[in-house]
């Protein structure tokens, strides 16, 4: 599944779409520490997280993870999202538990 | 050899609003040149982790990345208040950053350990009072 696909799937409510929709995700990834987020989160990654300040915009860029999705009704703040425009780094948003948006990703992945 | 390729950040203390905006320059200065994404990857965690660092502990610093077509070379110079025992700061888990940094998310003790994971070579130079400098390589 590509984050364009993820995108048009409509399971997500949308924060910003970013450059590279074309990716495919690779798995999702589940952290809101993001010490162990900077170490672990696998490229091209759907991060799942409730932490929605600017230095997770920082280590999802940085760690290359393909997309972020905010879970349990997380929201960016205004200067994150603004970061995130200008960064170009695609942001989903759910009301969904963490552990629920990330099933729903691995079952479009492993069928 | 051919010259190294010298870039030089000034990290500010306390303005967490702006960490990571060296190491993504990195990042993308790198992308540039075509340097393997997975070393690309490296360098750009390795100097975050390093970056946040010094805006946590030291009153923020210096760092020098030099890339040559065999190795990315990562300076960080503080001039913070040094590291008390280095092998302790290595562990993972082990942190003393304060409360308003864990509620960023941050303070878990895995930023020492992390820049190790990452990098083929790392050196910790360190002086209570005076700063501490950490140089890591990523081979290319």
């Amino acid at each position: 599944m590509t984050v364009k696909e993820l995108l048009d799937s409509g399971r997500f409510g949308v924060v910003n779409i970013g450059d590279r929709t074309e990716r495919e995700i690779t798995t999702p990834f589940c952290c809101d520490l993001l010490s162990i987020a900077m170490g672990r989160a696998p490229e091209g990654c759907a991060w799942v997280t409730v932490m929605g300040n600017m230095n997770t915009l920082a280590v999802a860029t940085l760690a290359d993870a393909a997309c972020i999705i905010l879970a349990e009704g997380a929201l960016l703040d205004e200067v994150a999202e603004k970061k995130a425009k200008d960064q170009e780094i695609t942001v989903l948003k759910t009301e969904e538990p963490i552990f629920d948006a990330a099933l729903w990703i691995y079952q479009q992945l492993h069928g | 050899m051919t010259d190294a390729i010298v870039l030089k950040y000034e990290i500010s203390p306390d303005d967490f609003t702006r960490a990571g905006e060296a190491s993504s320059d990195v990042k993308g200065k790198l992308k540039q040149m075509r340097v393997a994404p997975e070393a690309i990857r490296k360098v750009a965690i390795a100097m975050y982790e390093g970056e946040i660092n010094m805006v946590i502990h030291a009153k923020g610093g210096e760092i020098t990345v030099e890339i040559t077509p065999e190795q990315i070379r990562m300076i960080l110079a503080d001039v913070g208040p040094g590291i008390p025992d280095v092998e302790l700061a290595m562990k993972a888990g082990y942190s003393t950053a304060p409360d308003e940094v864990r509620n960023l998310g941050f303070g878990a003790g895995m930023g020492l350990p992390n820049m190790k994971k990452y990098t083929d070579t790392m050196e910790i130079e360190t002086e209570l009072g005076v700063g501490t400098t950490i140089t890591m390589t990523v081979n290319l």
